[in-house]
């Protein structure tokens, strides 16, 4: 199983990502911005948190037109996974990969605390370590996370069942609550809140883990 | 030749910061504000010739997220 994990001038979660794929079982890549393709045989692509070319314009916005995005675009629609995790998921969103945005939090704070997080009744590869209705606990740090999207586009997520996770207490005015949204295909995930940053008791907290690992499961089960 | 863009949230998409400005506003004693919406404008140097459908390809591509935002180009 490998991974390749995205790094953009000013992405600052890298690293960490790169250490939750390979404590699940991964071999990681390092890719970088300016890379024109992805390495040989990789199964996931992950865009890590952080602040990519400074948040300048929107978030993600530049991110999103990086020469390896069209490597990253080309190995979804292959049907490769792809996780963006908090300025990952704002560039998914900005590729058009994920449906929505993701405007100012409502409050005008940059957020950074641990939130609950309830699992949807996603069926997909990233959810399948967890039981739906269960509510883990994962830290959020972002400034940009209220997901918006039109009516329908909404009611579409919810009734395909692309709603990965919600927030148990909604901190940045999201709209239903949505914390993380699945491609079509669920192979694309987007989410605002850090799964990597909970993988080891060290960090505080475990909960992050299983979405590792249950990618894994799914990849070794292929 | 120049170009002004100005990009501004669509109609019916709420606008956290412009709503943050209407209470500082009313907060200094400007009453009768009844709304802010608060955007950007971007001004573009360009090589004569640059048509406005190139300034317009430019906002569909990068200055502006038509999900949420709207845009208007002057050419100067």
């Amino acid at each position: 199983m490998r991974a390749a994990v995205v790094t953009f001038p000013g992405s600052n979660c890298d690293r960490d990502l790169a250490v939750a794929f390979e404590r699940a079982g991964f071999a990681v890549d390092r890719v970088w911005h300016k890379d024109t393709a992805l390495p040989e045989g990789v199964d996931v692509v992950g865009l890590p948190g952080g602040f990519s070319f400074g948040d300048y314009l929107r978030c993600g916005a530049i991110a999103a037109r990086a020469p390896v995005m069209a490597a990253v675009g080309a190995h979804a629609a292959r049907g490769g996974f792809v996780l963006g995790i908090c300025n990952g998921f704002q560039v998914l969103v900005e590729t058009g990969l994920l449906p929505g945005a993701l405007m100012r939090n409502a409050g005008l704070k940059f957020i950074c605390r641990s939130e609950g997080l309830v699992v949807g009744d996603a069926d997909s590869a990233f959810t399948s370590g967890y039981a739906p209705g269960a509510v883990i606990t994962v830290p959020i740090a972002h400034h940009d996370g209220n997901y918006t999207a039109d009516a329908d586009t909404l009611d579409r997520l919810e009734g395909e069942g692309r709603v990965a996770f919600r927030y148990a207490r909604n901190p940045n005015g999201s709209a239903r609550d949505i914390a993380g949204v699945l491609s079509e295909n669920r192979r694309v995930l987007g989410m605002m809140p850090h799964p990597e940053r909970v993988v080891d008791p060290v960090q505080g907290g475990t909960d992050g883990a299983a979405l590792f690992a249950g990618l894994a499961g799914v990849l070794a089960a292929a | 030749m120049k170009a002004r863009v100005t990009v501004m949230l669509k109609a019916g998409v709420l606008d956290p910061q412009g709503e943050a400005v209407r209470h500082a506003l009313g907060a200094l004693g400007f009453s009768g504000v009844e709304g802010v919406r608060q955007g950007k404008v971007i001004e573009l140097d360009l090589a004569d010739g640059t048509t406005e459908t190139t300034v317009t390809e430019m906002c569909e591509k990068l200055l502006a997220n038509t999900v949420i935002e709207s845009y208007r180009v002057e050419v100067l």
